[in-house]
């Protein structure tokens, strides 16, 4: 222990021995000299050792799969494995590429992602606007309790109460069946499917999508606010000449991280529905990868499309993330 | 959820700055309008399920289905659903899975946050890199199901917990937690001849528990309204299903119930009503949420703001 404890940089760095430092184009002046890698890892071996098991769950769980993602140059028969399975080029990408239901799931994809882009993205700003207008501290942060509930439910759990409440059993429909009005079974609608899923989503996660707004609107000088309305600028324009201003960057750089995400619509929200709504409606990028995938034992296939998406994805993602940096955000992570 | 006042509720003059403009009648009745709103659409599915649960045949009968003004209250869909059978069996898959899973997943993601959060430390700024690549490129839904499955995982109860266990955004959180700890505490117990095992134990743990508290909830949650694994790696076995599977089964896609089958559908053996044994097994999952979300909620605000956006 006594070696950990007196390298450890709580005595002076001078009193390391000159040859343990490291000399050459590595050892620059303004920073700390440089141990030799032996005694480092002698003195942070039980760290190392801590995040082992991390490292480990990762290697196998996170990028062995990524090297999986071979079997999509293959006729991948699980019966032989990944070592003697035919290769077939980019067959499976040829095939996905003239698959119409390929294309049915993209232009799914797409078109949720829009929709949720316009309807669902401007919702957390505009709550979180009403909340902090709200003055009462307690009726405050009971709204914001109820409306952050539902992120902590299961989608299989929210899907239950759409069908509870809306579905052809539901409660709206008990009502409208007692008035003679006639029935109207939304949740297995496909021409509305596409505007049910987003109402899913605004229901389940908009109360979520506030607190990073309440955290920036908290954020505003409230000696603008005064300085403004001296001035004589009423609720209105305060709002828009301070409050939308003063949370610009975060509105931003959450539309860059949503941009960034596209090809990510709800996954087993849209799996859990497919069977009510059939595949035309709801089958987008991941449920295409697991029903021509796995459910049918066309691994090779799955796999193909699932790196389509992958590639795209992180182009979008690393481009969002730039795109935050451009505009002074810190993005997804700091380089 | 106790009940709420929205209405009846004044707004104490003292918080309000004394530059701003007394409300308008119409815009305080418009405002108070759309959050009644909110919090309605929020909390009368909830409000109806557990009714609904607990209510018998002849006011489901009389409701037409959900209930919404309950009379006649009981709860035989409840002593019917855990007096055994697959729903109770389910929950209790599903409560030793969180268990087990989120003890595997925190002792996993503290050591390895505490181990990055040492700066300076041999190889860490590579490890974090290792983590960080995974957030950008996933792997995809194919490759890693048969890992798993080349692992053994199909058909069992690893499959469910091992794969997604860390997750490295929890892990980010917990270390720039662990990064902020007061380096002169650390110091000072290193020099009390404390190695790390025992700064993280008795320095680091005691001094981030908001951030651990809420990790630990987010894990729970995640392990207890997990579907999607079950469904890949294990969806043959019904004796083998949590909880949400089995309201996926039964709810959304109208299987029999237990209790409905073994006494015969509507038979005159018990009062229970086949609707409000679905919505008890709705209420079932609920109910663990509804526990961890005061906590969760009280974390929240300081545990992960700062943790996400210092990343």
């Amino acid at each position: 222990m006594a070696a950990t404890v007196t390298t450890e940089g709580t005595q002076s760095p001078a009193r390391v021995p000159r040859r343990l430092i490291r000399r050459g184009r590595r050892a620059r002046p303004d920073r700390e000299p440089k141990l030799n890698w032996r005694i480092r890892l002698r003195r942070d071996k039980s760290l190392i050792i801590m995040t082992l098991p991390a490292v480990v769950l990762l290697l196998v769980f996170s990028y062995l799969p990524i090297l999986g993602n071979i079997t999509a140059f293959q006729y991948y028969d699980p019966l032989v494995g990944i070592w003697n399975s035919t290769w077939i080029g980019l067959q499976n990408f040829q095939q996905l590429f003239n698959d119409p239901l390929f294309w049915e799931a993209m232009n799914n994809t797409l078109a949720i992602s829009a929709i949720q882009l316009v309807l669902f993205f401007p919702i957390p700003i505009m709550l979180a606007l009403l909340l902090n207008s709200v003055l009462s501290q307690r009726l405050r942060s009971v709204i914001q309790s109820v409306a952050l509930l539902p992120h902590f439910f299961s989608w299989v759990l929210v899907i239950t109460l759409f069908q509870q409440m809306i579905g052809g059993a539901g409660l709206l429909n008990q009502f409208l069946r007692n008035h003679d009005i006639g029935v109207w079974n939304i949740m297995t609608d496909p021409t509305t499917f596409k505007l049910l899923v987003t109402s899913q989503v605004i229901w389940k996660d908009a109360g979520w999508g506030i607190i990073v707004f309440l955290a920036a609107l908290s954020a505003i000088d409230q000696n603008l606010y005064e300085a403004a309305a001296v001035d004589g600028a009423g609720r209105w324009r305060r709002m828009w000449h301070i409050t939308l201003p003063g949370i610009k960057g975060t509105i931003v750089l959450m539309l860059v991280l949503r941009l960034g995400n596209i090809l990510n619509v709800g996954f087993e929200q849209l799996l859990i529905q497919r069977q009510a709504v059939g595949h035309d409606a709801a089958d987008v990028l991941d449920t295409f990868s697991y029903y021509y995938g796995i459910a049918t034992n066309n691994y090779g296939y799955g796999a193909a499309a699932g790196i389509f998406k992958s590639v795209i994805s992180l182009v979008l993602v690393y481009g969002a993330n730039k795109l935050a940096h451009l505009f002074g955000e810190d993005g997804l992570y700091r380089s | 959820m106790s009940t709420l006042s929205l209405g009846g509720t004044r707004r104490r003059n003292s918080d309000r700055p004394i530059w701003e403009e007394p409300p308008t009648a119409a815009g305080q009745a418009a405002k108070g309008t759309v959050l009644t709103l909110i919090v309605l659409v929020i909390l009368v599915p909830m409000y109806s399920v557990v009714v609904t649960s607990l209510s018998n045949q002849a006011s489901i009968n009389d409701a037409g289905g959900m209930v919404l003004v309950p009379h006649g209250l009981t709860l035989s869909a409840y002593r019917t659903i855990l007096s055994g059978g697959p729903v109770a069996r389910a929950l209790i898959v599903s409560l030793a899975i969180t268990l087990v899973g989120t003890v595997f997943s925190m002792v996993v993601s503290v050591l390895c946050a505490y181990g990055l959060s040492r700066s300076r430390s041999l190889g860490h700024r590579f490890v974090l890199m290792l983590l960080i690549v995974t957030m950008f490129v996933s792997a995809g839904l194919i490759p890693t199901y048969l890992v798993v499955v080349g692992l053994g995982g199909y058909d069992s109860y690893w499959a469910l917990i091992i794969p997604s266990s860390v997750s490295v955004f929890n892990i980010l959180v917990l270390r720039s937690f662990y990064s902020g700890t007061a380096s002169e505490l650390i110091d000072a117990a290193r020099m009390d001849g404390a190695n790390e095992w025992r700064i993280l134990w008795s320095v680091v743990l005691p001094t981030s528990r908001a951030v651990t508290a809420v990790v630990t909830l987010f894990y729970a949650v995640g392990y207890w309204n997990s579907f999607f694994n079950v469904m890949l790696y294990m969806p043959v076995d019904s004796q083998k299903w949590p909880l949400q599977y089995v309201l996926y089964e039964y709810v959304n896609l109208g299987m029999n119930m237990p209790g409905q089958t073994n006494s015969g559908f509507g038979s005159g053996h018990s009062q229970t009503a086949p609707l409000s044994l679905q919505m008890a097994v709705v209420v079932l999952t609920l109910i663990p949420v509804l526990i961890a979300f005061p906590f969760l909620q009280k974390h929240l605000g300081k545990g992960m703001l700062t943790g996400a956006i210092k990343g």
